[in-house]
C-alpha cells in the first residue's frame, strides 16, 4: 500500500481554449430544441432575414419587369420605339428580361447562403 | 408533304422513351431511389431534368402559335413561365426540399397535420394535373395532323397509350438523366431548324411583310381590358409554377436545401435559353404562314414553317426534328403528370381496396382516360392558354398554401382547407367555363379568360381569415416543423419525426 499523501500539484498554464465548453454548445441548440423563448427568437430572426431578402428580390422584379406594362401605358411612345430595328417591347420581353431573371436568382442564392452561414455560426459557436 | 420522315421521328422518340422506361423498372421504383440518385446527380443535371419535364407542348408549339396570332402581349407567357422559377426560388425551393415532402399533399400533411387538408390537396393535384394534361394530348393530336393529316384524336390516343406504357413499365419520372436528355433534345430541336429558317429569311432579302406593321399586333396592350389581362397572366404564371405537381416532385432529387436553390438558378438559365426561341418562330410565321390564323391552326406554325420556307429534303429533316422535339415534350410532361396523378389517386383513394402497384396502375389509367375524354370533348382552346389556366388554378391554391405554410406560423388546418377550397372552386369554375367554350362579352369575358388576379387574392384572404378564426388550434408540432423548413441540414437540431415514406407518423 502506498502512503496517502497530498494530491499531486497541477499547474494551469493557459485556459483550455481547444476544448468545447459543453454548457455553451448545448445551450444554443437546446434553446431551439426545447422551444424556449430565446430559441424562438433565434428562429424568428433567421426567418425574418430570409423573408426580407426574398421580398427585396421580388421587389426588384416587380419594379423592373413588373412595371413594363405600366411603362407601355404611361409612355405610349415606348411601344413604337425601335432599337436596332426591333420594336422596344419585343426586345425587352423577348430578350432583355431573361438575363435580369438569372442575375436576380444568382444574387439571391449568394445572399441566402450567407444568411444561413451566419445563423449556423451563431448556433454552433463555441 | 411526305409524312414518312416525320412519322419515323415520332415513332423513334416514342419507342426510345418506352424502352428506357422499361429498363428503368429495375433501377428505380421507390422514393428511396431518389435519395440514392440525389447523391450522384449535380445541380446542372438536375436542372436539365426539371427543364425537360417542364417544357411542354405549350412551350414547344403553343407560344409560337399565340405570338403569330396575337403578337406582343403573348411574350408574357414565356417570361412568366421563367419568372415563376425566380419566385419559387426565393420563397419555396430550399424550405420545400428541407421539408422532406415528396408531393404537395405530403407538404400539407406535414405543415398543418390534418388528413382533411391532405385529401383536399390531393384532389387539387388531380385537378391541376388533368387540366395540364389536356393541352398535351391536344398538342400531340395537332402534331400528327400536321405530319400526316390524321384527325386530332389519333395523336391524342397515341400519346395516351404511349404514356400509359411508360408509366406501367416503371415510370420514367424517376430517371433523372432521361429527363435531362429531353431538355437538350428540345433545345436542339428548336434551335437547329431556326438557324436554317433565319438564313432562308435573309436570302429572301429580309422580307418583312406588311403584316408585321399592324399596330394591334406589334404594339403591346392594344386590346380591350388588356392591362387587366396582362397583369392577371403575370400573376398566374409567376405564382403558379410552385404549385405544379410534376415540378415539386423533382426538388426531392436535390441533396439538400442549398442544392435545391442552386438547381433552381440553373433552371432559370436553361429556360431563358429555350424561351428566346419560340417567339422567333411566331414572327416568321406571321410572314410566311399567316393563313394559319384564318384557319384557326396557329398552334401548328412551328411544324409548318420548314416546309414553307425551306422545302425539299432539308425542310423534311427540320420538320422531322421539330416533330421529334414536340413529341419529346408531350411524353416527358405527360408521363410526369400521369405519375403524379396516379400516385396521389392511388395513395389517397384506392389504397384501401387494392395492393399498391395495382392501385397505382389503375389510377394512372383512370387519369389518362378521363383526360382523353376531356381532350376530345373540349372546344380546342389554344394550347398555351389551356396550360396557363392550369397555372391559374395552381396559383390560386398551392401558392398560398406554400407561401403561408412556410413563412407564417399562424396557418392552421382549417385556414388551409378554406383557402384551397375557395381558390380551387373559383379558378376551376373559370377554367371549366373557358374549356366549355363560354366567352361572354366585356369584363366577365376578361375575368373568365384570366381569372388569377381575382382568385389568387381571394384564396389568400380565405386562408388568412380561416386561420385567424381558428388561431387557438395551431398544429401540435409547429415549432419543430419550422426548424425543419428553415435551418440548414448540417446543424443538429430536432426537426420532428416526419418522413414521406412512413406516412401517418404525424
Amino acid at each position: 500500500m502506498s502512503t496517502p499523501g497530498p494530491p499531486q500539484r497541477v499547474r494551469v498554464t493557459s485556459p483550455r481554449t481547444g476544448v468545447v465548453d459543453p454548457r455553451r454548445v448545448r445551450s444554443v441548440r437546446s434553446e431551439i430544441d426545447d422551444q424556449t423563448q430565446l430559441g424562438e427568437v433565434y428562429m424568428r430572426s433567421l426567418m425574418r432575414t430570409q423573408l426580407r431578402l426574398a421580398f427585396l428580390v421580388i421587389g426588384v422584379l416587380a419594379a423592373t419587369v413588373g412595371l413594363l406594362p405600366v411603362l407601355f401605358v404611361l409612355a405610349p411612345e415606348t411601344r413604337t420605339t425601335t432599337v436596332l430595328g426591333v420594336p422596344l417591347p419585343w426586345l425587352l420581353l423577348g430578350l432583355v428580361v431573361y438575363p435580369i431573371l438569372v442575375l436576380l436568382g444568382w444574387g439571391y442564392v449568394r445572399r441566402a447562403e450567407r444568411n444561413e452561414q451566419s445563423f449556423s455560426d451563431l448556433v454552433e459557436r463555441r | 408533304m411526305n409524312p414518312v420522315t416525320g412519322v419515323v421521328a415520332v415513332t423513334a422518340v416514342s419507342m426510345a422513351t418506352i424502352a428506357i422506361g422499361a429498363f428503368g423498372l429495375k433501377i428505380s421504383r421507390t422514393t428511396s431511389d431518389f435519395y440514392v440518385a440525389s447523391r450522384s446527380v449535380g445541380p446542372v443535371a438536375n436542372a436539365s431534368a426539371i427543364g425537360g419535364e417542364y417544357l411542354s407542348a405549350a412551350s414547344f408549339l403553343g407560344v409560337a402559335g399565340l405570338v403569330l396570332a396575337r403578337g406582343a402581349d403573348m411574350l408574357w407567357y414565356p417570361v412568366g413561365w421563367t419568372a415563376g422559377y425566380l419566385v419559387l426560388l426565393v420563397f419555396v425551393a430550399a424550405p420545400l426540399r428541407r421539408s422532406g415532402a415528396y408531393t404537395l399533399p405530403d407538404f400539407a400533411q406535414l405543415r398543418v397535420e390534418s388528413p382533411l387538408a391532405r385529401r383536399t390537396a390531393s384532389a387539387l393535384v388531380v385537378l391541376i394535373g388533368v387540366l395540364y394534361l389536356v393541352p398535351q394530348f391536344q398538342g400531340a393530336g395537332l402534331t400528327l395532323r400536321a405530319l400526316t393529316g390524321a384527325p386530332i384524336w389519333v395523336g391524342a390516343v397515341t400519346v395516351a397509350v404511349v404514356v400509359l406504357l411508360i408509366v406501367a413499365s416503371g415510370g420514367m419520372r424517376s430517371i433523372t438523366l432521361v429527363q435531362a436528355f429531353q431538355y437538350w433534345l428540345k433545345l436542339v430541336a428548336m434551335l437547329f431548324p431556326l438557324v436554317f429558317l433565319l438564313l432562308a429569311w435573309r436570302a429572301d432579302a429580309g422580307r418583312a411583310a406588311g403584316r408585321l406593321d399592324v399596330a394591334a399586333w406589334v404594339e403591346p396592350l392594344t386590346g380591350e381590358h388588356s392591362v387587366y389581362l396582362t397583369y392577371s397572366l403575370i400573376l398566374a404564371t409567376f405564382l403558379g409554377t410552385m404549385g405544379l405537381p410534376h415540378v415539386v416532385v423533382r426538388f426531392y432529387t436535390n441533396r439538400d436545401g442549398r442544392a435545391a436553390r442552386r438547381t433552381t438558378v440553373a433552371v432559370l438559365g436553361l429556360l431563358s435559353c429555350f424561351y428566346v426561341l419560340p417567339p422567333v418562330y411566331g414572327v416568321l410565321g406571321r410572314i410566311y404562314a399567316f393563313d394559319l390564323v384564318g384557319k384557326g391552326r396557329t398552334d401548328s406554325v412551328v411544324l409548318e414553317l420548314p416546309q414553307r420556307m425551306l422545302g425539299g429534303t432539308l425542310g423534311e429533316l427540320c420538320t422531322a426534328l421539330l416533330a421529334a422535339g414536340a413529341f419529346a415534350a408531350f411524353l416527358s410532361t405527360s408521363s410526369g403528370l400521369v405519375v403524379s396523378i396516379g400516385g396521389v389517386l392511388s395513395q389517397d383513394l384506392l389504397s384501401h381496396r387494392f395492393e399498391p402497384v395495382r392501385a397505382f396502375r389503375l389510377a394512372s389509367a383512370l387519369g389518362a382516360v378521363v383526360t382523353l375524354g376531356l381532350t376530345l370533348g373540349s372546344t380546342g382552346l389554344a394550347v398555351a392558354h389551356a396550360v396557363e389556366l392550369a397555372f391559374a388554378v395552381a396559383a390560386s391554391t398551392f401558392c398560398p398554401l406554400l407561401l403561408l405554410g412556410i413563412w407564417w406560423r399562424g396557418l392552421t388546418a382549417s385556414g388551409a382547407v378554406a383557402g384551397l377550397v375557395t381558390g380551387g372552386t373559383l379558378s376551376a369554375a373559370a377554367v371549366g367555363a373557358a374549356m366549355a367554350g363560354v366567352e361572354p362579352q366585356g369584363w366577365n369575358g376578361a375575368l373568365l379568360a384570366q381569372p388569377a388576379l381575382v382568385t389568387v387574392p381571394a384564396a389568400f384572404v380565405a386562408m388568412i381569415a380561416g386561420s385567424l378564426l381558428t388561431r387557438s388550434r395551431l398544429p401540435a408540432h409547429l415549432s419543430s416543423t419550422m426548424v425543419r423548413l428553415h435551418t440548414p441540414e448540417h446543424i443538429d437540431l430536432d426537426r420532428g419525426s416526419y418522413h414521406p415514406e412512413r406516412r401517418g407518423t404525424r
